[in-house]
Order: structure tokens, then sequence, then C-alpha cells
């Protein structure tokens, strides 16, 4: 009995198949870790297919809700499978810090004296500017909410407050109502007293609040009518009024706002890829074309001219939202995060 | 679990019989043993692989302290011969400074700056900075040079701190579990009442599980006697009732409840229409939501559990009873709740110890006050990254369900579970 099998035809395939399945030699799929959304969509929108465009080079994409848990597992099992990670400022600043991010050379960018202060570091790049406000329902509020104080008066503005469930930004806020000047915000905040006078001022809405942990979250619970005004992304609430029509106003004064980072993790598979991305997605032009689906600011003041008239003045940046804006300090939040979340955790539970 | 089974079933007294009787029924009992062993073998090898090993190595980082003794081996070992007392010499400060810019170069001092921040706000800092301000080449004196950056590295309670960093096996996880630490003077004392999170966290986990075992068993213990009393037919058809959602996802349900309790939800709409209330009532996001959404998805547990007992009890008891005289309500009470007893028992500790471990649902429909501890330790492990914390609240968890089963297996007996 023969088997007449035509191994040499069945070679010829597998080795065309493996052609077709690799391509051309420089063509790779990445895979992104991000915060997934109304950002993603704008991110796609504004970056990754134009890019596929033009270099050939594909994308998949992976949602998380930011902690470096995952990259550290990864790194430390000498197995990355992400390529590219949109981090934020606490978490870029300790994955650089423990060697999960790769070394980036901001040169590969060109000129970078445009970009916002602080906005480069030695292992990641701002991809943009996000703030944390707070939004009302303007057809359900008599009188129109001004100030940071406005949202701790519960007399002149009766009503339920949506808060994040965490001490970053609730306390910042609770010390600039309570007339703490910006300046000396984590000054104050950094003492045993300044935390105390924190939760004195938070007592004063504590029955109030309802807590939210998701981003998306915080437009729902206003659309639902279970606040009166709530803290949320500034990119959420303006994605709520766009889409869905909803009579929501954002209060800008005490914003704290803060950059997203792009990074690339230590052993990535396409690290060469993922730099080339960066430097295309830190370009003006394409900064500008972010803006353009959703209102967060590009980190570098040559791109604002190219932003779209009628949205500058939603961006945190804007100068008449910028007024009375926090930078939050990372750094302070990444000393001071676990003996804070601690106090804030038993104050909850009181 | 058979071959086990096979095993044990054989008559024990056989052994006693003398000669080649014996000696030919040993060894046929130790080829049963192999066999049940062998049969067993690739799930053993699963469990070892999959369950025994991961977990044994999360408990065994509650003691690991390997951080500091890696990073700076130097300072360790010069460390260890420091008297403790006031503020270290130059060697101690030397030992520091190399070890510094080696780790600093190699990228490994995050690590040991996150480590040390667990123990006291703003360590993280002070090591990255000292690390950042190093001079290019090793000075003369140490000790100067790093006061100099920080006059905190003149400080007795900076070195105490990596004194005990230095340290491993440590007690100091352990110890963070149960809001204790050791002070300056070496003894153990509990931290102040302002940051005392996670002994709360464990009686509050004691408590709703508790609640939700005592409130399933009051719903259940109907339930599961009209299933076992009713006709076949009509009991399969309540049967369904019971089983369908058992088998739904747990997310499916859980937010289900979410949109039957918000305040402007099902329930909530019905209420106000009618009149009934003039506020929405809270819930949601409160103990209310967390209790109403675990003993949803932990009752099927109870019914089953009881009904399983409940079948198995001859209708006959309760009439013989009555028809000697007993008042129906006393006959149910001493004749057939006394035989239901072993299901009550193992549906409570079955819904008990599952409770123990709930994540999702007090998540979900919880409020700031309800964190039970399988939350604190998943934020432990994903936000903060401190895996030793989080393997010691494990081991608190774990023999939390091991003291449970202890006294579950006092008052009932393990071997009178029965599940179906």
């Amino acid at each position: 009995m023969s088997l007449r099998f035509p191994y040499s035809r069945l070679l010829g395939l597998t080795l065309a198949a493996g052609a077709l399945l690799t391509g051309p030699v420089h063509a790779a799929t990445l895979s992104v870790v991000d915060f997934g959304g109304a950002y993603e969509d704008a991110a796609k929108h504004a970056y990754f297919t134009p890019f596929t465009e033009k270099t050939k080079n594909d994308f998949t994409f992976e949602s998380y809700d930011g902690g470096i848990a995952k990259l550290q597992a990864m790194v430390q099992a000498k197995n990355t499978t992400w390529d590219l990670i949109d981090l934020e400022t606490n978490d870029a600043i300790t994955a650089c810090d423990e060697g999960l991010l790769q070394k980036f050379d901001a040169k590969m960018i060109g000129d970078t004296k445009d970009f916002l202060p602080g906005a480069i570091l030695k292992c990641a790049i701002a991809s943009m500017v996000w703030s944390t406000v707070y939004a009302y329902d303007s057809s359900k509020m008599k009188t129109a909410p001004t100030t940071i104080a406005d949202f701790f008066d519960v007399q002149k503005f009766p009503g339920k407050r949506g808060l994040r469930k965490s001490p970053k930004v609730a306390m910042e806020w609770a010390l600039l109502a309570d007339g703490v000047p910006r300046a000396e915000l984590y000054k104050v905040l950094g003492t045993p007293a300044g935390a105390a006078r924190a939760f004195k001022k938070l007592d004063t809405i504590k029955s109030n609040i309802v807590w939210w942990e998701a981003g998306s979250q915080a437009p729902q619970l206003l659309a639902d009518g279970a606040v009166a005004m709530v803290m949320a992304y500034n990119g959420r609430i303006a994605d709520a009024v766009k889409k869905d029509n909803k009579p929501f106003k954002i209060v800008w004064d005490g914003q704290v706002y803060d950059y997203e980072w792009w990074g690339v993790p230590t052993g990535a598979k396409h690290t060469k890829v993922a730099e080339e991305f960066i430097v295309f997605a830190s370009q003006p032009q394409q900064l500008a074309n972010l803006s353009k689906y959703i209102p967060y600011a590009p980190p570098r003041k040559d791109a604002i001219p190219l932003v779209d008239k009628a949205r500058l003045n939603e961006l945190p940046t804007a100068p008449d939202n910028f007024k009375n804006a926090v930078q939050i300090n990372a750094a302070f939040w990444a000393d001071n995060g676990d003996s804070l979340g601690k106090q804030f955790q038993t104050w909850m539970a009181k | 679990m058979t071959p086990e089974l096979s095993v044990r079933s054989l008559p024990a007294g056989a052994g006693g019989a003398a000669g080649s009787g014996a000696e030919g029924y040993r060894h046929e009992r130790r080829r049963a043993a192999r066999d049940a062993l062998l049969l067993a073998l690739p799930l053993l090898l699963f469990l070892l692989a999959t369950f025994i090993t991961p977990i044994g190595l999360l408990l065994a980082r509650s003691v690991q302290n390997s951080e500091v003794p890696q990073t700076l081996p130097r300072l360790t070992q010069a460390i260890a011969h420091w008297n403790g007392e006031g503020v270290p010499d130059e060697p101690v400060f030397a030992a520091l400074g190399a070890d510094l810019s080696a780790a600093s170069q190699s990228g490994a001092l995050g690590g040991v700056a996150r480590r040390l921040n667990f123990y006291q706000p703003e360590m993280r800092s002070l090591v990255m900075r000292a690390a950042r301000s190093l001079p290019d080449n090793a000075p003369a004196a140490w000790k100067p040079v790093l006061i100099g950056i920080d006059p905190r590295w003149g400080e007795h309670e900076t070195w105490r701190i990596l004194k005990r960093a230095a340290q491993s096996p440590t007690p100091d996880y352990l110890l963070t579990g149960v809001d204790a630490q050791v002070n300056e003077r070496g003894a153990i004392t509990a931290v102040n009442a302002q940051s005392a999170v996670y002994l709360p966290a464990f009686g509050r986990t004691v408590w709703i599980s508790g609640t939700v075992t005592l409130i399933c068993l009051l719903l259940g213990y109907g339930v599961a006697w009209r299933l076992a009393t009713l006709p076949p037919r009509q009991s399969a058809r309540l049967m369904l009732l019971v089983i369908i959602p058992f088998w739904t996802s747990l997310l499916v349900r859980i937010t289900a409840w979410y949109v039957l309790l918000q305040p402007g939800g099902v329930i909530n709409s019905l209420l106000l229409s009618v009149g009934l209330v003039r506020q929405p009532l809270p819930l949601v996001f409160n103990r209310t939501g967390v209790l109403i959404g675990m003993t949803h998805v932990l009752l099927p547990y109870m019914i089953l559990a009881i009904y399983s007992v409940m079948k198995s009890v001859p209708p006959t008891y309760m009439r013989a009873a009555q028809s000697l005289g007993a008042h129906p309500v006393t006959a149910f009470l001493r004749i057939y709740v006394p035989q239901t007893l072993p299901g009550v028992g193992a549906g409570c500790f079955l819904v008990f110890l599952l409770a123990l471990g709930y994540y999702i649902t007090p998540a979900l429909l919880g409020g700031a006050g309800d964190e039970m501890i399988s939350q604190l330790i998943a934020q432990q492990t994903n936000e903060l990254l401190n895996w030793g914390l989080a393997g010691a609240l494990s081991l608190y968890l774990v023999a939390f369900t091991v003291v449970f089963y202890l006294i579950f297996n006092r008052l009932v007996g393990i071997d009178r579970l029965r599940f179906g």
C-alpha cells in the first residue's frame, strides 16, 4: 500500500501561507492598552487609523482601568504582550521608576520646546490634558453654581453630590473650598492638620454624597437625577452633551487637570513601531485632531492654533477655564496615597 | 471519589485474620490504594498546579520581605550590625550610598522605594530623591552627603524603618493586616483609629455573611419544604424557578438588581406612583443593596441543601406524631425540624463560607461603608501593588474559613453533609 501524498505541494502551500500571514517585513500588529470608551474612539480617528494608512502597521485594542499590577506581572514574567500603553500620571511615574517602561528619547519627536511644563518624562510622553471638574443639570438648577465652594454649599444649592470614591481631587477640592490658596494646596494637605481640615469640610456634605467608581457612572448619575452636581471627567460630560443632548453644564473653577501618557512597556515586541507611533501622535496636527473628537487638550502650545475655534473654549486649557486650575501632584499622591487612602476609607465607613 | 470509597468500604476487621490470608488482604488493599491514587493523580496534579501552588505562593508573600535585602545587599549586611540606637555610623551610610547608585542604574530602586513607602508616607520620595541627587564619584564620607540631600537621613526613625525593611521574613504585613504595628520601642501597638481599616473590614465581612446566611435560611426553609412536599410535577416546575437564576450569570443578576433598586428604578418609581413614599428609598449603594443582592445570589445553595435532606424525611413520621395526639405545630417543630437539621447546617455552612469571599456584589451594589475584605485584597493587589499585605489579608481569610469549618464540623459534623 503506497500513500501518495503531495508533500512538495504541501510544503509550497505552507510557505505561501506563511508569507501571506507575515506580509511585508515592516508591517506589524501592535497591541495597545488604553482606557477604552469615548477616548479610544477619538484616538482611533485622530491617531491610529491615519497611522495604519500611512505605515500599514495595524493595532489591536485592550481596555483597562489603570494600575500597573498587570504590567508588572508581565515584565517580571519576561513575557510582555503589550506594545503601547496609555497611562495616568501616577502610574507613568511609578512604572518609570520601577523600570516597567522603556526610556523614550524625546528628541525623536523633533522640536519639543512647545510642550507644556512637565509633559515629557524620561520614559513617557504626555498625550493630552484632561480634567476633573464638576457638572450640573442646567434644567434642574435654579441658580447656576460657579465656584468650587458652591459644590460644598448644600444650603444654597440643595441636592446630592456625586463624588469619585477616592481621596484624590475630593481632598483637594475640600481644601480649595475651605479657602486654601492653590499654591499652598499640597503643602497643607501633606500635614495631619491639613488632612483633618479637608475631612472636616467633606463632613459638611457627607450625608449628601453618592459615590461612583467608573468614569461612565458620573454622567449617568446626573442623567438619572440621582445627584444635583457630580464630579466628572470633562470629556465624559461633553460626550453626554453632544451625543445625548443633555443640558449639562461644567463648572471649571477649581478644575484639577492631569496629563495622560504614552509609554512603551519593557520587553515590548514592537518597540520600534510603537515609538514611531508616539512620534506621529505627538505632532501638532494629530493632537489638534484629537481635540476635534473629544474635548481633551493638546499638551503642546503650537497645536492650539490648529484646533477648531468652536472647540477651543471647551478645552480644560482654554484661558477662561484655566483661571483657577490646579495640576494634580502625582508625586504627592505616590507618596501619600496609601496613608490618605486609609484615612479616607475609615472616614467613609464612619 | 469512587475509588477512595471502595478502599474505605473494605471490611475493617479483616486485617485481624492470621497467616497468608492477611498478607494477601494487605497486598490487595495496597493495590486498591495505588489504583485509587493513579485514578486521582491527574486531578491532584491539576489542583497542585492551579490551586495549591499559587495560593501557597501568595500566602508566602505575607512574610517575605525581599525587596531591600535583594536590591540593597550591602546595606542589609551593614545595618544588621547596627545596634538600633540613634543614627548609624559612616559604614552603614557608605553601604547605602553604594547600593543606591547601583540600584538606580539597574532600575530596581522603584520596588524598594514602594516597599519603604508602605511603612511610612514620603519614604518613597526620600529614597528616589537621594538616588537622583547622588554625586557621580563616591565621596570620602557619605554621611554628611546624604544628610545634606535630605535632613531626614539624619533621623533615627528613617533608619529604624530601614532596619525593619531589611529583615526577611517579616511579621509586618501580618501586623498591618490586623491594624497593628511595631512602635519605636519595639512593642506591638494598634495603629491610630483613623487609619484602622482591616479589623473593621473583617468584622463587617463576618456581619454581612452572617446576616445573609440568616436571611437565606428564613427564606429558603419554607421554599425547600414546599419543594419537598409538593407532588413531583408541581415540584419540578417550582424547582425551575430556583434553578434558572442559579444558572444565570452573576453579573447579569447584579445588574438587574441595580436597574430595579436605583433611585429612578422600577421599585422606587412604583412606590412613588402609588404614593407610598415621597422620596425614593435608598435601596442601592448601601448595606440594603448588598444584602438583597447577596441573598438572591446565595439563596439557591440554601434551598438545594435543605431540600435534599427534606426529600429523605419520610412524611409518615409527621402523620404518626399527629395520630398520637401532637398538635401539627408541635409535630413540625419536634419531629420534622430536627430531621432536617443536617440540611440546615449544610446550607448555612455553604452560604456563609461563600459569602465570606464575596467581591463583585458588594462592589457593585454597596456603598462607601460596605467594603468586604475581598475588595480590600483586590485593591492591594491591583491598585496599590502591596502584594505582601494582600497575602497577609488572604491568609487571615483562609484562616477564618478553616476556623468556621472546624466550628461547623463540631456542631453538625461534616460527614452529615449532603448535597442532593
